[in-house]
């Protein structure tokens, strides 16, 4: 449990306002302890030193190869992310949204997934997509702008990113209630939904009437935040009084802290989610303890609102770092093998930068498709006169 | 001086805090990160966390809270990232903001200013660039406003701050980095009245907001052209200044109306519906209206471009109504 100190907010009289450039020492001080510290909960098998640890309730057998899976997904993902990042910079794509720092929480969570399950992302999920099977280039036209991301759902049982923060709760809630209703889960070979959210999102009246609806109903459903310290400019501490994962226990189901820079207490914990969930025994919550490393979207400049020391601290927790320490260590991985990984990101990277130049435009119709599932008369006339109307300048295609 | 319409709403923001200190501003952002769009910027500093309130994620309850706010006798200006958001505090809104002095028998009157940012243009995509003022427009109780110029911009919020009831401000979001001349004692303006932006004699263009410059630039076009048009900034779109537009429409005996909203249901149906009631026989033309395409505001650039009222379809719909097609 958390001590009585973390359940209150600084006074805030306690010291004169911060100014946007200078954080008053104690806000200095409180930040850094709020995001330094995951809590004596903090399920952690592998530490930022690489070290291997063990947990009374999840642990997890790993093979070799398993963990070089797991660290190859998160240099290839991390490598989209700076690909896809830069590519943006260079007036490729319209906006990026950085996953720098949460490799980690994504891969651990996406990796714990199985075929059949479903999940509902946010926007910053490019990890999970990765496990989901879809290739990053799919991604791209959500950035650029050209279209609104082009796996199938269905069959990648992967939802479109949502923007309008916390409101696909209520839609993966509903989803995982119908998983019950049909009757698919109740052994393992049950099926479970997730369920991916911010810190942030955990203040919307949709995520809590989600975690009300889950619970009523028994859903196979794991809600997972990635508490990655910040919303946009806002810390957690403007969220929460208590630590997010422990808001759970008020709806009547566990919730869990795990350390999100650490991918095989991630995996552990979530596949025990998973598990739960199949066998009837959801809803859970995984609050995944993290860090945006970078901006909130390409948009963004941090500086304006937190400090370089925060960002400074977190990087020795690196996602990526400690499994290579590990792997090394423990003699599961040679030179040979980490080049190897080098070799296939740049190939990746080259892959985007190649498909992202070379995305075309889409066709002026395209205004007009998919409002309607079937035909529907007046927006027909409105088309066709639009297209009447654009036909009547010179070298009109759109 | 010099400025921009972003550093006008500041500046009315400002000095509607130093005039009186039961105003604050919340919303998602506003502190250091100076807001969404960066029209608090350096307020926090002025100000204060007290007065420049970052809030928790959600719209419902920090429009809820600016309503029990104002119930208590503040007068709080609540920021809503954009008009899309503000569907998620739609309840509040609505059945509370627009109601309770009628259903409380006059005892609770809400002095909330809620402002938001509007409209396409900046390749948002679909959940970030609609124009739903017009829906607000819809709601009795409420006065909706559509700043599109400095003045307005500088002068709009303090005369809202001041109105007993519930009042909508709504920014398109082409406009912030507007910029030009205005006068250093500009102040409050009034609500009251539409503005001629332009006068003419050949048709009315009726517009607001983010549409008021390209149907300025279109007016320009057919100025080329020979069609002198006349262009009407609604500024208020509740309560509707009538009056203003109908005078116009008398004289000219056409009129287009461009409003970024859809046209199925919308205000520009409203003003269509009221020249038809009141100077259906002064016309010698339909009323057109130019609208965006009915369908999710489309992302990719040039595809926005085409689904929205542009200076080229305002024209031609203003030459068809002039000279018959
Ligand atoms: C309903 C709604 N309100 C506001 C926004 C603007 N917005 C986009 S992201 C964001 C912060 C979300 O923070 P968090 O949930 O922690 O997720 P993160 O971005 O950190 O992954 C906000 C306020 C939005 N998209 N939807
Ligand atoms: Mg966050």
């Amino acid at each position: 449990m958390s001590s009585p100190e973390q359940w209150t907010h600084p006074e805030p009289d306690a010291a004169p306002a911060a100014t946007a450039a200078k954080p008053t020492a104690e806000q200095v001080i409180a930040g850094l302890r709020a995001t330094d510290e995951g809590g004596a909960d903090l399920v952690q098998l592998l530490t930022p030193e690489g070290e291997r640890v063990t947990h009374p309730d999840f642990d997890i057998d790993i093979t070799p190869e398993e963990l070089r899976g797991l660290y190859r997904d998160m240099v290839l993902i991390r490598r989209v992310d700076r690909e896809a990042n830069a590519l943006q910079r260079k007036g490729q794509l319209g906006i990026w949204v950085p996953l720098l720092g949460q490799e980690a929480a994504q891969i651990g969570a996406g990796r714990a997934m199985r075929e059949t399950d479903m999940a509902f992302p946010s926007y910053r999920e490019h990890g999970i997509a990765w496990t989901r099977g879809i290739n990053p280039t799919e991604l791209l036209g959500i950035f650029r702008g050209t279209d609104q991301g082009t796996w199938d759902p269905v069959e990648k049982r992967f939802h479109p990113y949502t923007i309008v923060i916390g409101n696909q709760v209520l839609n993966a809630a509903g989803y995982a209630m119908g998983q019950k209703f049909d009757g698919r889960v109740g052994d393992d070979e049950g099926e479970a939904t997730m369920c991916f959210f911010g810190d942030g999102a955990t203040s919307q009246g949709d995520v809590h009437e989600g975690f009300v609806w889950a619970a009523v109903y028994d859903a196979p459903l794991v809600f997972f935040c990635q508490n990655n310290q910040w919303a946009i400019s806002e810390p957690t501490e403007r969220q929460s009084r208590l630590p997010l994962y422990q808001r759970a226990r008020g709806y009547g189901f566990p919730g869990i802290r795990v350390d999100g820079n650490d991918v095989l207490a991630t995996l552990a914990v979530t596949k025990w989610a998973l598990d739960e969930c199949r066998h009837g025994n959801g809803p859970i919550l995984i609050e995944a303890f993290t860090y945006r490393m970078d901006a909130h979207t390409t948009s963004d400049d941090p500086t304006r609102y937190r400090l370089s020391d925060e960002l400074e601290m977190w990087k020795l927790k690196d996602p990526i770092e400690r499994v290579k320490v590990y792997l090394v260590r423990q003699q599961w991985a040679d030179s040979e093998f980490f080049d190897g990984v080098e070799a296939d990101a740049d190939k990746l990277g080259e892959e985007l930068r190649e498909f992202c130049t070379n995305m075309p435009d889409p066709p002026a119709e395209r205004i007009f498709s998919n409002v309607y599932a079937e035909g529907n008369p007046n927006l027909e006339a409105q088309r066709d006169e639009f297209l009447d109307y654009v036909s009547g300048f010179a070298g009109g295609e759109h | 001086m010099k400025t921009t319409y972003r550093e006008a709403l500041r500046e009315a923001i400002r000095d509607a805090m130093n005039r009186d200190d039961r105003v604050f501003l919340m919303g998602e952002d506003v502190g250091s990160y100076g807001g969404c769009y960066a029209v608090s910027l350096g307020l926090l500093e002025e100000f204060g966390p007290e007065r420049i309130r970052d809030t928790p994620l959600s719209e419902s309850a920090f429009v809820g809270a600016g309503i029990g706010a104002a119930l208590n006798g503040m007068r709080p200006i609540v920021e809503v990232m954009t008009v899309n958001f503000s569907l998620l505090a739609l309840d509040q809104i609505l059945n509370n903001a627009a109601t309770l002095l009628h259903m409380s028998g006059g005892q609770f009157p809400v002095p909330v200013v809620i402002r938001m940012t509007t409209g396409a243009g900046r390749q948002l995509a679909a959940q970030h660039s609609h124009s739903l003022e017009g829906w607000y427009a819809h709601i009795p109780g409420l006065r909706v406003l559509a700043p599109a110029t400095l003045e307005d911009a500088r002068g709009m919020l303090w005369p809202a701050l001041c109105d007993p009831d519930p009042v909508l401000i709504f920014e398109h979001n082409a406009l912030y980095n507007l910029s030009g001349e205005l006068a250093d004692d500009a102040g409050p303006v009034d609500l009251t009245r539409a503005a001629v932006r332009r006068p003419g004699t050949d048709v009315t263009l009726i517009t607001y907001g983010g549409s008021l410059a390209k149907t300025l630039t279109a007016a320009d076009e057919l100025a080329a052209d020979g069609i002198d048009a006349e262009v009407i900034d609604l500024r208020t779109l509740r309560p509707l200044d009538a009056d203003t537009f109908l005078e116009s429409v008398r004289r000219t005996h056409r009129a287009v109306v461009v409003d970024e909203g859809w046209r199925s249901g919308s205000l520009s149906a409203e003003i269509a519906a009221r020249i038809a009631e009141e100077a259906l026989y002064e016309l010698d033309a339909p009323v057109r209206r130019v609208c965006s395409a009915e369908v999710p505001i489309p992302y990719a650039k040039h595809l926005e471009e085409a689904a929205l009222p542009q200076p080229a379809s305002i024209a031609a719909a203003a030459r068809e109504v002039v000279r018959g097609g």
